[in-house]
C-alpha cells in the first residue's frame, strides 16, 4: 500500500507565532485519515499550507512523489487535491449549478459525468440546482461543499471540519457520505473537533496537541486510548 | 423560453429599438434635448457597466473610472485631429509632435488599449489592496493622470492644459448607442462565461474561491485590465460627443456619478446599470432643469428658492430618497428580460382569470 500524501518536517507559522511544529505524517491511499486535536492546535493550518493557501515555513509536502511545498494553490488544485474549507464557504450568490461548476474551474473537459456522480451522491442539490447557494440550510451548504470539492475529480479530499455547527443527525448524514466517497476510491483527510465520530469513520488516526502530533494509531486503537478518551471523548480515566 | 428564443427576442428588440431612434431622429428636431440625454445617457451606461463588472461582478472596490476614461479620451483626440489642423489647435506647442490620424474606430479601440495598459501596470502593485484601500489608490491613480496630462513639458503631445479640438465627432445618436451596445454585449458574454464565475466566486468568497484553484491575482488582473479597456472606448466616445476635451473636466465628481449610476441601478446588474444610466442623466441634464430658472410661476404664484443650481440640490434630496428606500437599486442583482416581463403579466392575468373562475390557467 502505498501513500499518496506524506508530510516530513512541515513548520507553519504567522508572522513569528508557530502554529504548526516539525510534524510528520502520512496518508496512506485510499483510506480515511483523521487528525484530531482541540482548538488552536494547528489542525487547519496543516491543511492549509497542504493545499498552499498558506506558505509553509519549511518541510515537504509529497503528493504521489511530487514536491508541493512552495506551489500556488492552481497548481496544487489541478494536481488533485481539493480542500472543502472549514465553515462550508459556499459561494452565496451563486446558484447551486454554478457554485458546483467553480468546483471544477481547473478542469477544461466535459463536467456532465461528474456533474451526474455528485448529483447521485446529493439528490438534493440536483432538486436545489437554480437556488441560490446562500439560501441553503446549513447542512445542504455542506453536502454542496464537498460536492464543489468533488467536481475537480480529486484523489485526496481534505475536509475541514465538516461537523461544525450541524445538527447531530446532519452529521451522522456527512458521515455518511464521507464513506460512501471513500469506499468509491477517493482518499481523505478529515480534521475534526468531534473526535467521536472521526475516530470511528477512520482508518489512521493522528492526535495534534500545540502544533505537534503527540500520538497516532488505528482509529480505532486511538479510540480506545485512555489519554485520548479522556481529553477528546469526554469520559474519565 | 429556449434560448434560441431568447436570443431572438432579445436581437429583436435591439433592432426594434435602434429603428425607433432612426426614425426619431427623422421627425424630431436635432438639438432636443431628447438626443443629448440619449447619447450622453449611452456613453455613461458603458462606462457605468464596465465598472460595475469590477464592483458588481468581481467585488474589486475601484475609483479609477475617471482616470481611464481621460486616457481613451486623449488617445482617441490625439490620434484623430486632422493633420491640417493640428496648427492651430497645438497653437504653443508649434503644431505638436505627432502628424499623422488613424481612422476612428482604430482610435477608439486604441483609447481602450492605453487605459487597458496602464491599468495592467498599475494593477501590479494595487490589486494586492483590499476594499477602501483599493479604492484610495485607484482614486489617486485618476487624480495623479489628471495632473500628468496637464503638464506643460508634455504639451507636444496633450497640448498641456489647453483644449483638445477638431477631432471628429458623431451626429446620429444610433453611433454610440452601437458602440456601447456591442461593447456591453461583450461585457455580458464575459460575465456569462467561466471567467464571468469565477470573478463572482472572487467577489463572494476569495479563500474559498482560491481554495477551487482558481489564481486570485490573475483573475482581479484581468477584471481591470478589462474593466479599464471599455471605460477607455467610453471615454473616447465621451470625446466625440463633447467635441472639445480637457483633462479637468475628468475630475473624480466624475467617478462619483458613474458610482451613483451603478448604486442607483443595482450594484451586479448590467440592465440596471444601463438604465439608471439614462434616468441619471435625464435628471441632471434635463428633467430638473426648471429648478434653475429663478422667475418660475405657477399661476399668480412665484415660486421661491429657485435658483441656478438648485437642481442639484432636489437631485441630491432625490438621491437619498433612491437610496433609503431602494437599498439595492433599482435591479437588484437581477437582470431586465423579456421572460421577467412575460412572467410578471402572466402572474398577473393568471390570477386575474383565477379570480374569475378560469382555474384552467396555471
Amino acid at each position: 500500500m502505498s501513500n499518496i500524501l506524506e508530510v516530513k518536517n512541515l513548520n507553519v507559522s504567522y508572522g513569528g507565532i508557530k502554529a504548526v511544529k516539525e510534524i510528520s505524517f502520512v496518508v496512506p491511499k485510499g483510506q480515511v485519515v483523521t487528525l484530531i486535536g482541540a482548538n488552536g492546535a494547528g489542525k487547519s493550518s496543516t491543511l492549509r499550507s497542504i493545499v498552499g493557501l498558506v506558505r509553509p515555513e519549511s518541510g515537504s509536502i509529497q503528493f504521489k512523489e511530487n514536491e508541493l511545498a512552495g506551489l500556488p494553490t492552481d497548481q496544487i488544485v489541478s494536481k488533485g487535491i481539493t480542500l472543502v474549507p472549514e465553515g462550508r464557504r459556499v459561494f452565496p450568490d451563486l446558484t447551486v449549478l454554478e457554485n458546483l461548476k467553480i468546483g471544477a474551474y481547473m478542469r477544461k473537459d466535459s463536467l456532465d459525468a461528474d456533474l451526474n456522480w455528485v448529483h447521485e451522491l446529493f439528490p438534493r442539490l440536483k432538486e436545489r440546482s437554480w437556488q441560490l447557494a446562500g439560501t441553503l440550510s446549513g447542512g445542504e451548504q455542506q453536502m454542496l461543499a464537498i460536492g464543489r470539492a468533488l467536481m475537480s475529480r480529486p484523489e485526496l479530499i481534505m475536509m475541514d471540519e465538516p461537523s461544525l455547527g450541524l445538527a447531530p443527525i446532519v452529521v451522522q448524514g456527512v458521515f455518511d457520505i464521507i464513506k460512501e466517497i471513500n469506499k468509491q476510491g477517493v482518499t481523505i483527510l478529515l480534521v475534526e473537533q468531534n473526535a467521536n465520530m472521526a475516530l470511528r469513520a477512520a482508518d489512521l488516526g493522528y492526535v495534534m496537541e500545540t502544533g505537534r502530533i503527540t500520538l497516532s494509531g488505528s482509529g480505532k486503537e486511538l479510540a480506545e486510548n485512555e489519554e485520548v478518551k479522556a481529553a477528546y471523548l469526554g469520559k474519565a480515566k | 423560453m429556449s434560448n434560441k428564443t431568447k436570443m431572438a427576442w432579445n436581437a429583436g428588440l435591439i433592432v426594434a429599438l435602434l429603428a425607433t431612434l432612426f426614425v426619431l431622429e427623422q421627425v424630431l428636431p436635432s438639438g432636443s434635448m431628447f438626443f443629448t440625454v440619449l447619447k450622453k445617457g449611452a456613453i455613461y451606461a458603458l462606462v457605468a457597466v464596465s465598472m460595475n463588472l469590477l464592483n458588481g461582478f468581481t467585488g474589486l472596490f475601484s475609483l479609477g473610472q475617471a482616470g481611464f476614461m481621460l486616457l481613451g479620451a486623449y488617445a482617441y483626440a490625439i490620434l484623430t485631429i486632422p493633420v491640417e489642423s493640428r496648427g492651430s489647435v497645438y497653437q504653443y506647442f508649434d503644431g505638436g509632435i505627432i502628424q499623422f490620424t488613424v481612422p476612428v474606430p482604430v482610435a477608439l479601440a486604441a483609447g481602450g488599449v492605453l487605459a487597458a495598459i496602464f491599468a495592467f501596470l498599475i494593477g501590479l502593485p494595487v490589486l494586492r489592496l483590499k476594499s477602501d484601500y483599493l479604492a484610495i489608490a485607484t482614486l489617486g491613480f485618476a487624480e495623479i493622470i489628471r495632473a500628468v496630462f496637464q503638464w506643460d513639458k508634455l504639451g507636444p503631445i496633450t497640448n498641456g492644459s489647453n483644449l483638445l479640438r477638431n477631432f471628429p465627432s458623431f451626429k446620429s445618436v444610433l453611433y454610440p448607442f452601437v458602440v456601447s451596445g456591442i461593447c456591453i454585449a461583450l461585457i455580458v458574454l464575459l460575465i456569462n462565461s467561466t471567467y464571468g464565475r469565477a470573478f463572482k466566486a472572487i467577489r463572494d468568497d476569495e479563500i474559498a474561491a482560491e481554495a477551487m484553484g482558481i489564481n486570485l491575482a490573475h483573475h482581479k488582473r484581468l477584471a481591470f485590465v478589462i474593466s479599464s479597456f471599455f471605460a477607455g472606448v467610453s471615454g473616447g466616445l465621451l470625446a466625440m460627443y463633447q467635441t472639445t476635451i480637457q483633462a479637468s473636466m475628468f475630475k473624480s465628481a466624475m467617478t462619483y456619478e458613474i458610482l451613483l449610476i451603478v448604486v442607483i441601478g443595482g450594484i451586479g446588474s448590467v440592465t440596471g446599470s444601463c438604465i439608471s444610466s439614462f434616468l441619471f442623466i435625464a435628471c441632471s441634464e434635463w428633467w430638473l432643469r426648471f429648478l434653475d430658472n429663478e422667475n418660475l410661476y405657477i399661476g399668480g404664484f412665484h415660486v421661491p428658492f429657485l435658483r441656478p443650481g438648485f437642481r442639484k440640490v432636489v437631485f441630491a434630496v432625490v438621491i437619498m430618497v433612491m437610496v433609503l428606500f431602494y437599498r439595492q437599486g433599482i435591479m437588484g442583482t437581477k437582470e431586465f428580460s423579456v421572460e421577467g416581463i412575460k412572467n410578471f403579466f402572466q402572474t398577473r392575468f393568471g390570477r386575474k382569470k383565477a379570480a374569475e373562475g378560469g382555474g384552467s390557467h396555471e
